[in-house]
């Protein structure tokens, strides 16, 4: 009987790749379930679109490239590139531009650069900025009024599926609107926070909307950070760099959109915790994430405020995915053994 | 330099050395202009005359120009059919002379031209040098076309939109609407859906490349087997 000797380490990882998108999805759930409750079914029907929009991308590519369908198919990862885009969707957003979002992620933004674990940026937020810019009229006037926003009870399921696929947005008027970000930033121009505040956007603000959504976010990413599946670094670094450039550039509420606001409308919480973080294309090294995090809170607060977007999530992610590699190179922590750590690029590459 | 047959220059314009697909040259004018066909068509065939012309003029010239002058006077070459494709572009379809805008002067500055002129022109007689341009620029224009076929149907959902601006009022329902009620795919209609159009198309080229090597290979006459004598008296050259 040949006993096998094993070297250390002897510890075994828990998380394989599938089972952390899986956590990662289960973590979006609180955020869906309070869109849901409060915006209506629209980004509830976009989320199960885009995922099936996702997986089917995925194996028909896969099946293309000759590669193992169900060994990649189970890794999860399409699902949650479906997942994230159908959460960043406006809610009453026509299905094709669910269809178009999911695939360009999936086909050109991951498979195309050689598949999972291979694409320099965020396939979700690709997807996502491709629509943005090319369908400007859809993605600004889809998105949802919370109950409290509009003063009525949101648009019932089969009207958002009708609104959604067969593309009669008259059912939709009333039921949606600017958001808040939107709604702040242009109305601020001719009037004071008072004022701004008193419009029927911000009915329910800090009292039935957009902060309980990103609450919602906060509190999955939190579980995230406490499974160990993401650290600390990018998401605080984000939200602190976002949170300095308000207070010092932005502080007048009179002429520009105040902190809270900033911090909890839009996606901030979902790009902090959920996209930001993707592990692919974000920074490795523990002072690189925190240089990357910093990048895209600065560039979230330029983009919303000089920019000509209410939101600046998928922008600022995509410029800052760029900047990664370049980032690694520069922040490589010391070897334990060297004195010195090996930074730059190596020199055969100079 | 050993001279080709005329079919392998044209050979190497349409496909080996295609402008736009393999030297990727003048991609300015490519990436810009190629939001619809008949912008395309009227960027090709303003730029085919001026490489046939330059091509032309500088073969002529080829024995009597210094090397160390040689750029400056081709550029001049250039430079005048560009100028004489404006004029008749202002003269004969001034609508789309004025759509294209600033790429028609800027065919000066088309690095396919000035590198068929340097690379070929110039060390060639005049018939293999009128066809290397024209195959050169045919290739260049077949590019152009299809780029604005696909950036037209994605972009907009149709095919052949004012093409009367080239080929007279009679053109002008040649334009076949595709889907109806299209919202616009501003990403295809802008120029970055023309360097994803661009890099589909080299994609697919790559592709073709790869199952015309495999089948020469696979045509290839099997290598004999057993031993084969050698010839290893007398002189071996």
């Amino acid at each position: 009987m040949g006993l096998l000797t094993l070297s250390s380490p002897h510890t075994h990882g828990p998380n394989s790749t599938s089972k952390v998108m899986a956590t990662v999805i289960l973590a979006t759930l609180p955020g869906l379930a309070v869109i849901t409750v409060l915006f209506g079914w629209g980004t509830f029907i976009n989320v199960l679109l885009a995922s099936a929009t996702a997986i089917a991308s995925e194996a028909a590519i896969l099946s293309i490239r000759k590669r193992p369908l169900a060994f990649f198919l189970k890794d999860n990862t399409a699902l949650l590139t479906g997942v994230l885009i159908g959460l960043a969707l406006p809610p009453f957003a026509p299905f094709w531009i669910t269809l178009v979002a999911t695939a360009f992620a999936i086909v050109f933004a991951k498979q195309l650069y050689g598949g999972m674990g291979n694409n320099p940026f965020n396939p979700a937020m690709v997807g996502y900025a491709l629509v943005l810019v090319s369908f400007p009229v859809q993605m600004t006037t889809s998105w949802a009024l919370s109950t409290q926003m509009s003063g009525q009870a949101t648009l019932g399921f089969a009207d958002t599926l009708q609104v959604i696929f067969s593309g009669t947005a008259s059912l939709a008027d009333g039921f949606s609107g600017a958001t808040p970000l939107d709604a702040y930033k242009h109305l601020i121009a001719k009037g004071t926070a008072d004022s701004v505040l008193a419009e029927a956007t911000f009915n329910g603000w800090l009292n039935g909307g957009w902060e309980w959504v990103n609450l919602a976010f906060l509190a999955g990413g939190l579980v995230l950070i406490w499974r160990r599946i993401i650290s600390w670094h990018i998401p605080l670094a984000m939200l602190v760099s976002l949170s300095l450039c308000s207070l010092m550039l932005g502080w007048d509420e009179d002429m520009y959109t105040p902190l809270s606001l900033h911090l909890l409308s839009g996606a901030t919480m979902l790009g902090a915790f959920f996209i930001a973080t993707d592990p692919v294309s974000a920074s490795t090294t523990p002072r690189g994430k925190l240089i990357y995090g910093a990048g895209i809170g600065i560039l979230l607060y330029v983009i919303r405020t000089w920019g000509a977007y209410p939101d600046a999530v998928a922008f600022a992610v995509l410029l800052m995915n760029f900047a990664a590699p370049f980032i690694d190179a520069y922040t490589q922590p010391r070897t334990y053994g060297h004195a010195k750590a090996k930074r730059g690029l190596p020199p055969k590459q100079r | 330099m050993a001279t080709k047959s005329l079919r392998d220059i044209s050979l190497d314009g349409l496909w080996h050395n295609n402008p736009a697909l393999v030297q990727l040259l003048g991609l300015c004018p490519l990436l810009a202009v190629t939001g619809s066909v008949v912008n395309a068509l009227g960027l090709g065939l303003a730029t085919m005359m001026v490489l046939v012309g330059s091509n032309f003029s500088v073969s002529l010239i080829r024995n009597h120009v210094p090397d160390a002058v040689r750029l400056p006077a081709f550029v001049m070459i250039i430079a005048s059919f560009t100028t004489v494709a404006e004029l008749v572009m202002q003269a004969f379809t001034y609508e789309l002379y004025e759509v294209l805008g600033i790429f028609i002067p800027l065919i000066v500055t088309n690095c396919a031209i000035l590198g068929r002129a340097d690379a070929f022109a110039c060390k060639n007689p005049i018939i293999p040098s009128v066809v290397d341009g024209f195959t050169m620029a045919l290739g260049f224009t077949i590019v152009l076309i299809i780029l604005g076929a696909m950036r037209e149907i994605l972009g907009q959902g149709v095919i052949f939109s004012d093409m009367q601006l080239l080929f007279g009022p009679a053109a002008a329902n040649w334009k076949i609407e595709l889907v109806k009620d299209y919202p616009d795919f501003l990403f295809a209609i802008l120029p970055p859906g023309a360097f994803m159009a661009m890099g589909l198309l080299i994609a697919l080229k790559n592709i073709i490349d790869n199952k015309l090597k495999e089948k020469a290979e696979a045509q290839k006459a099997p290598v004999e087997a057993g031993t084969k004598r050698v010839r290893v008296t007398g002189k071996i050259s």
